[in-house]
């Protein structure tokens, strides 16, 4: 297309003439043409080179720079609160085992003085148990001696009934004594 | 009135500078236009850039888009090495895409749509290619010219082609950009020209009819500002390929 379209220019290049003629193709504007676009571009392209681009570029490296800096800024606060964070966990997790410590040693404790209590009072309780079957013992024997003499009694005035006299004393008491051991 | 799609492209010697041999320097109206862009440059560069803002406002944001632009460019297609060229390449770019953008303003004069100015600046992408190419590589730059993997018969012609397409390279290089300036700009005049055209010549008429290369001069336009930006990108990516085998001539 490119070409065409030059070949087109340059025919109606030809067709201008000598009078007037193409612009593009007229020759004589050629050298003014050059010597402007030098003097341009070189001064573009120190303006470019020495003050646009290192400009451009300062300002770019320094929005890079504030980024990267904000970045590791927050990652830095972000670090702190996860190291803040474990730290509270870590607390967190021994102050719930010392308790769970103190709470089994109360335990223990407090069983162990129940078990002493109950044991004291047992024993206690198991003197004052002896105690008392001794009594209810004593009591028994002190009893069945009265019934011996009763039975003594009753059974001498019953002989003495049956028969008119008082029998022996020591017989007497010798056949109750045998009848309380049939 | 006679519509002429070619006056936009005359040189007018605003004043005369001086004289080398017998040729006259004048300062003409392309020169004035070359400045201007040059000053349209300087001033969105640094002007855009003088607040330095870390949020950059709209002049800024524009500068700083080019700049990231052909940087951007370079480097895929010339490498990092190829920064060492960024200065070069983004003032070709700048200087055809804003000279480009202004001559689309009516009235107003495009640089680019003259051979001289196209060709001058292929001819500087082309001599930095091989003056580089020789410095950094010496005698290695002509590998360029020899494909790897070519078959050993058909190596000269190959060569031949190589070294012919070398040295078309400015001539391509230059006449794209100014035939397609140059056609755009008397495609935009000719149906300009046709509105005012029908309206002198079949009056009211004329004018109603005149609303169809009216639409179309406004349609041009949205593809000529297309154009313009594309034609110095092309321009600035075959700047960055060329120079890309002075920097790596291997292939």
């Amino acid at each position: 297309m490119a070409e065409k379209s030059h070949g087109t220019g340059a025919h109606t290049g030809a067709d201008g003439g000598h009078g007037g003629g193409f612009p593009p193709f007229e020759s004589s504007t050629f050298a003014s043409q050059l010597v402007s676009l030098v003097i341009a571009f070189v001064a573009l392209y120190v303006i470019v080179s020495r003050i646009a681009l290192p400009r451009v570029e300062s300002v770019i490296d320094a929005r890079q720079n504030a980024i990267e800096g904000d970045l590791a800024a927050a990652q830095k606060l972000k670090d702190e609160s996860d190291a803040a964070l474990k730290a509270y966990e870590t607390e967190l997790a021994s102050a719930r085992s010392r308790a769970q410590a103190i709470g089994n040693e109360t335990r223990e404790k407090l069983n162990a003085a129940a078990e002493a209590e109950r044991k004291t009072l047992e024993d206690q309780l198991a003197t004052k148990l002896a105690a008392a079957e001794k009594q209810i013992a004593a009591t028994r024997e002190a009893a069945m001696s009265n019934v011996r003499g009763i039975a003594a009694d009753a059974a001498g005035a019953i002989v003495q009934r049956l028969t008119g006299e008082l029998p022996d004393k020591k017989t007497v008491s010798k056949a109750v004594d045998a009848s309380l051991k049939g | 009135m006679k519509i002429d799609p070619i006056h936009q492209f005359n040189i007018e010697p605003l004043f005369t500078i001086g004289h080398i041999g017998n040729q006259t320097i004048a300062f003409t109206n392309s020169s004035l236009y070359m400045f201007l862009s040059v000053a349209v440059i300087s001033l969105l560069m640094i002007g855009g850039m003088a607040k330095r803002q870390l949020v950059p406002g709209r002049l800024q944001s524009i500068a700083e888009i080019s700049y990231e632009f052909v940087a951007s460019t370079i480097r895929s297609t010339a490498g990092a090495e190829g920064m060492k060229f960024f200065p070069l390449i983004f003032s070709l770019f700048m200087f055809i895409c804003i000279s480009n953008l202004i001559g689309i303003i009516p009235y107003t004069f495009t640089v680019s749509s003259h051979i001289i100015v196209t060709a001058a600046l292929a001819f500087l992408v082309f001599f930095t290619v091989l003056i580089y190419g020789i410095y950094k590589n010496g005698f290695k730059f002509f590998k360029i010219f020899v494909p790897s993997g070519v078959p050993i018969y058909i190596l000269p012609l190959v060569m031949f082609i190589e070294i012919l397409s070398f040295f078309l390279r400015p001539v391509s290089h230059s006449v794209r950009l100014f035939a397609n300036m140059l056609a755009g700009h008397i495609a935009l005049k000719v149906f300009a020209g046709f509105v005012a055209m029908l309206g002198v010549s079949l009056g009211a008429v004329g004018w109603i009819g005149g609303v169809l290369p009216l639409a179309l001069t406004v349609a041009l336009t949205a593809l000529e500002l297309l154009v313009a930006f594309l034609q110095a990108y092309v321009f600035a990516i075959l700047t960055c390929i060329y120079l890309n085998d002075a920097i790596h001539p291997g292939h």
